[in-house]
């Protein structure tokens, strides 16, 4: 397939991720992935001395699911929302139909009362299934740059 | 009287000599904090260092906080484990900046004076001067001058420091029930599956208040009864010791059943909702005794947790009347396989700042702070199961959190 093709691709899907996201369309964000998959969200400290345990994690789309069931119906936190602001997406090799995709992103959390504040930074080490047009995550690993966070993680990053 | 005698005077006044009834000042005020710093942290308390297994040749060390002051754990060549004060003696710089590594000595970065892993100063640049011109006086004597340093207990494989000379030794200040029960979690050599920190926008004792709490437990964290997790009816019980602080709870499983009724009743609640994927909850009885929860306190503010096999430390840390850091650190043990890694990783989804079982939790503190701005006056009531702290073979109760003030009250001398 062309690169550039590719490389639309993956885009738009990286795209399409975080505006499930940032527009508060969770039940559509497990579609994003494949079955099974690999999300975790971890700290860089962590994933840099290789340790395996962050603050997501998800093996099937099913968890997935689940995560945004207790999101909607079964976890109270204080209304927030984020906006991310995704970076320049490098498209690092495409491999059996299997792309690896590095970018990087921040995120705003908004706050009900309106306080805005720079919630997280970090990478996204994405493997994406090329082999259709409807591509998927097969893993999506994001690394945070700070081994703290705010509050508590609500909503996935 | 002296001003200093005066300021040991201030602090927060109780309602009456109790401890079901916390006056809401204790989470606000400024002199109370200070207080706790001496009193409580750099008091008669064994507080949390790190663990065992991350000091495991001489020259490891790791560098943390009691309390608010920074303090460097070493093994040192005749393999002991040394805690002392991270502050130069000279002009008091931060002598250790990273987090954890391997040195032969500790050199301070602003004029180069060293120290050996016991913390004694060893080496003072240009100590002669140069040319016999400048250089220190004669009298001072390097031998003279070493870092403060702390008492140091292993156990467990956790290594836990105090910079106090009167405290028991550590298994008779936590006491046998809770002795027993930290040996219990910790019976193998573990090692960090990972760490995460959550800054809380709140005091510190709002947040180690919250996990002595068995009360809310069923509550505030709907997805227990979302999905009828917790059962009130699972035995269980509460140990505290004699001094109150330190307790553990634990409530127990019918492991047994959860592969046959488990799925098709618990795991529903009457609304017929379920867990797409359950096994994040899929849990093996690995202790051997139906125990599936542990909650233990070592005062002030260190607690071992066991929820099915999601085994962690958390480390309150006060960073200011109204902030503190809870670190959690992730444990897996060596006679883990890949199997059981992998279970300790999917449950892991319960626990931590995004847990379904702890979100709340980390809120929960803050809102409690957010209330009390200007707005502290009174006391808030602790008599769920009477006004004592005794063990009880139950947990409705919040005997557990008047255990903390029992100890609180005794220590801080009011």
């Amino acid at each position: 397939m062309e690169e550039q093709a590719i490389r639309l691709g993956v885009q738009e899907l990286i795209g399409e991720y975080v505006a499930c996201i940032d527009e508060d369309r969770l039940e559509d964000w497990p579609g994003l992935f494949g079955d099974p998959c690999r999300y975790l969200v971890i700290n860089r400290s962590s994933h840099d001395a290789g340790m395996r345990q962050g603050v997501m994690y998800a093996a099937t789309r099913g968890m997935l699911l689940d995560r945004v069931f207790t999101i909607r119906e079964a976890n109270l936190f204080e209304p927030q929302w984020y906006r991310h602001v995704v970076g320049p997406i490098r498209l690092k090799s495409v491999e059996d139909d299997v792309a690896i995709v590095h970018s990087h992103f921040m995120v705003a959390r908004i706050m009900q009362g309106g306080e805005t504040s720079l919630f997280a930074t970090g990478r996204y080490l994405d493997r994406i299934d090329i082999s259709t047009p409807d591509y998927r995550f097969t893993e999506k690993v994001v690394v945070l740059d700070s081994d703290q966070i705010h509050t508590l993680l609500a909503i996935p990053l | 009287m002296s001003q200093f005698e005066l300021d040991v005077e201030h602090g927060v006044s109780w309602p009456s000599n109790g401890i079901s009834e916390v006056p809401f000042q204790v989470y606000t005020d400024q002199d109370q904090y200070d207080r706790e710093q001496t009193c409580l942290f750099q008091g008669p308390t064994w507080n949390y260092l790190c663990l065992e297994v991350e000091l495991d040749k001489p020259g490891d060390f790791v560098s943390t906080t009691v309390g608010e002051v920074a303090v460097i754990v070493a093994r040192d060549t005749a393999e002991d484990i040394n805690a002392f004060v991270n502050r130069c003696v000279h002009r008091g710089n931060l002598l250790c900046m990273k987090r954890q590594g391997n040195v032969k000595k500790f050199t301070c970065v602003y004029h180069g004076w060293t120290y050996d892993l016991k913390g004694q100063l060893t080496g003072v640049s240009f100590e002669q001067g140069i040319q016999n011109k400048g250089g220190m006086p004669p009298e001072f004597r390097k031998d003279e001058h070493t870092l403060r340093r702390l008492r140091v207990a292993v156990l467990g494989g956790l290594v836990f420091g105090t910079f106090s000379d009167e405290v028991p030794d550590i298994e008779d200040w936590l006491g046998p029930d809770v002795t027993r029960g930290l040996l219990r979690v910790m019976n193998r050599t573990p090692h960090v599956l990972g760490r995460n920190t959550q800054v809380l926008p709140n005091n510190w004792k709002l947040y180690i208040e919250n996990v002595k709490d068995t009360y809310h437990a069923s509550i505030l964290h709907l997805f227990l009864t979302t999905f009828k997790i917790n059962k009130l009816t699972m035995p269980g019980g509460v140990y505290i010791n004699p001094d109150g602080g330190n307790h553990y709870t634990f409530a127990k499983h019918d492991y047994g059943a959860e592969g046959t009724e488990y799925k098709d009743a618990e795991m529903r609640s009457e609304s017929d909702l379920q867990l797409q994927d359950s096994s994040i909850v899929e849990s093996v009885d690995e202790y051997g005794d139906s125990i599936s929860v542990q909650i233990l306190v070592v005062f002030p503010g260190m607690v071992l947790q066991q929820v099915r096999n999601t085994i962690a430390i958390r480390v309150v840390r006060p960073r200011g009347v109204d902030k503190s850091e809870l670190e959690w650190i992730h444990l897996g043990f060596d006679t883990d396989d890949e199997a059981m890694t992998e279970r300790r990783l999917r449950q892991g989804n319960l626990i931590g700042p995004a847990g379904y079982i702890a979100m709340e939790d980390g809120f929960i503190g803050g809102f409690v702070q957010r209330a009390l701005r200007y707005n502290s006056d009174g006391a808030g009531i602790v008599m769920m199961g009477g006004h004592e702290a005794d063990s009880q073979p139950f947990k409705t109760s919040e005997a557990s959190i008047r255990g903390f003030w029992k100890h609180y009250r005794m220590l801080m001398g009011r």
